[in-house]
């Protein structure tokens, strides 16, 4: 420690309290009218940590040298033609993903972070916000940075703010994170601090970032771990927030069980499409989405976490039972779907090469051989013959995750799981126990939903045929549809035969 | 109870660089329980009970002052719950291992881990 500085500790305090006042002509509920009306009582606010103890000047010089270090690989990369060395063209399919799905996220987190940076009582929990909306921020700004340089080279990344918004399958994404800042202050950090960020948070990221090291993507693995540095404080945040709320009031913890049973599933159901993603995307495997989720959700959370909270009187979510379940066949499910849709997405996928089968074979011994390579078979026989299957129709959704309805009972591969509850003399489907549970907690939230089948058929989305509704999506020929003939696959051989690269 | 807490493992992942290189190095030296792996890109250090990173251990192995902010630069995850962040050392531990007092912090109750 630099001498004559005060300790860490001591700046922090001076910051986050000495800095705060109490207001004495204006009643505290008038200035911070949002933190009550959720039923979470909290009689300190003082008593809110910050393990990183961060200041304006730790925070803006560490932030800065991260980009730095950032900056520097990106124009490397992109001055090096770093695409070219990828595994292969397909993998940018991750990406495109990643870009429509999470970026967009990253930018309403920075949103949402910003008001709470406003309107928690305590200036601990505000500052600790008002760090994290910079970063989402950032994060947003570097996504965006680090993936345009291969807009210039791939289809499917022209448009990703009018796609998130439009798009059938974005809005999985999208309306998960809406659904959290429509909540209240302390569901929102229940929701996106704790429960997405702390509880998921390894499940996301190893996919992305491991993926990308293991396939040559030295700009988005390097952009990933920028970011994740500033995750470790999210995760914090996450947690502390959690247990401020539990130590408060023995009465939060009730309301504070839904959440995390709510939002585990809300995450959980999200995290389909990186499943999907992990297991068929990446040309180069990391791991399965089956392993991942052992190590990660069963051995790190429900081991490590969970006893920890346990003291508290809180157990572990509510329908965990059913992802553990699901880890044997959720990512075969998922990219089954995308694969019959993709002429109706921003992405290519193909039926996975032998290889990849074998693989999958390997790691899924007990599901994959029985119910999915027979129909990955199938696919490629189909396709052989000139008659690559897309679903020619609109599927069904599930009303909260809003995923086509492709799930199956409970450890039962072969039947389709379809729940639905009845509201205001109107049905309504769920694929799952946990998304019906969710609905049937807060049915007048959920009717609202903005589902894209439904507004297709409402008219809404720029007519009644499949190229009106892509129009209106934003996309432009190419952007969806099977691999193996996509321009991305055509651009790929190409380079690497000898043409130059964006010539004609 | 007890004997499930003994399976509950803390761990720390780092990016795999030229500078973390000596962080590691004193985090193995600090811990010498830990376990640690590599991925393609990143350092994986876990260990049983808890992980302590010590600033002079890490000043000695770097040559240089070093600020344990300075640690935000290099991490990328962990598992566990960050129990203390003080300018001479982090510790990275679970906490709670006797029943909550309502209306008081963990840290002014006293939770300790229990002996084995």
């Amino acid at each position: 420690m630099a001498k004559g500085k005060l300790p860490m500790r001591e700046r922090y305090r001076l910051l986050t309290r000495d800095l705060d006042w109490t207001p004495t002509y204006v009643k505290p509920e008038d200035v911070y009218p949002y933190t009550r009306y959720e039923g979470i009582k909290i009689h300190d606010w003082d008593k809110w940590e910050d393990p990183f103890r961060l200041t304006v000047d730790s925070y803006c010089k560490y932030q800065a040298e991260k980009d730095k270090k950032l900056y520097a690989v990106i124009d490397g990369f992109a001055q090096g033609q770093g695409h070219l060395s990828l595994t292969d063209a397909r993998y940018v399919n991750s990406l495109k993903l990643f870009l429509c799905g999470v970026t967009p996220l990253e930018y309403a987190a920075h949103r949402h972070f910003a008001y709470l940076a406003r309107h928690l009582d305590g200036a601990g929990g505000r500052f600790a916000a008002l760090c994290q909306s910079i970063d989402e921020l950032r994060h947003a700004q570097t996504e965006t940075h680090t993936i345009s340089q291969y807009n210039k080279y791939y289809g499917g990344l022209h448009n990703f703010g009018q796609m998130h918004d439009r798009v059938w399958y974005l809005s999985v994404p999208k309306s998960f994170f809406e659904d959290g800042i429509s909540a209240g202050p302390f569901e929102f950090l229940t929701a996106i601090s704790f429960s997405f960020e702390y509880l998921l948070t390894n499940l996301l990221f190893v996919p992305f970032m491991s993926g990308a090291s293991f396939n040559g993507d030295l700009a988005t693995m390097t952009f990933g771990f920028s970011a994740q540095s500033d995750e470790s404080r999210h995760m914090t945040l996450g947690l502390e927030v959690i247990k401020f709320m539990l130590e408060q009031d023995e009465a939060n913890v009730p309301i504070v069980q839904d959440w995390i049973d709510k939002w585990f599933w809300r995450g959980y159901r999200l995290l389909g499409l990186v499943a999907a993603m992990m297991d068929y995307m990446l040309p180069k495997k990391i791991m399965s989405w089956k392993e991942a989720f052992e190590l990660y959700m069963e051995k790190q959370m429900l081991e490590g976490l969970f006893p920890d909270l346990e003291y508290y009187g809180i157990r572990p979510p509510r329908h965990i039972q059913q992802a553990i379940t699901e880890k044997e066949y959720m990512s075969h499910q998922v990219y089954w779907i995308l694969y019959q849709f993709s002429h109706a997405a921003n992405f290519n996928t193909t039926v996975p090469p032998r290889e990849e089968l074998d693989w999958m074979s390997e790691v899924y011994p007990d599901t994959f051989d029985r119910h999915y390579r027979p129909l990955w078979e199938r696919a490629r026989d189909l396709q052989e013959q000139g008659k690559r299957f897309f679903f020619n129709g609109l599927p069904m959704l599930c009303q909260v995750c809003q995923i086509p309805m492709g799930f199956t009972e409970p450890g039962d591969p072969s039947t389709i799981c379809v729940r639905t509850s009845d509201f205001r003399d109107e049905r309504f489907n769920f694929c799952s126990d946990g998304c019906k549970w969710i609905f049937d907690r807060e049915p007048e939230k959920y009717v609202q939903a903005w589902l894209p089948v439904h507004q297709i058929y409402q008219g809404n989305c720029g007519g009644s045929t499949i190229p009106e509704v892509l129009n209106w999506y934003g996309f432009a020929d190419g952007d969806g549809g099977e691999y193996l003939t996509s321009p991305d696959k055509l651009n790929w051989d190409k380079w690497h035969t000898g043409a130059v690269v964006g010539g004609a | 109870m007890n004997d499930e807490h003994k399976t509950r493992t803390v761990g720390i992942d780092l990016q795999d660089s030229e500078e973390s290189r000596a962080l590691v190095d004193a985090i193995e030296e600090d811990n010498p329980d830990a376990e640690i792996s590599r991925m393609p890109g990143l350092v994986q250090i876990k260990s049983t009970r808890e992980l302590v990173i010590r600033r002079e251990t890490v000043e000695q192995r770097m040559g240089r002052e070093w600020e344990t902010h300075e640690l935000q630069v290099h991490i990328v995850s962990y598992s566990g719950n960050i129990a203390e962040w003080y300018d001479d050392e982090i510790v990275i531990k679970w906490e709670n291992w006797r029943p909550p007092v309502w209306g008081v912090q963990s840290s002014d109750r006293g939770a300790t881990t229990p002996q084995v």
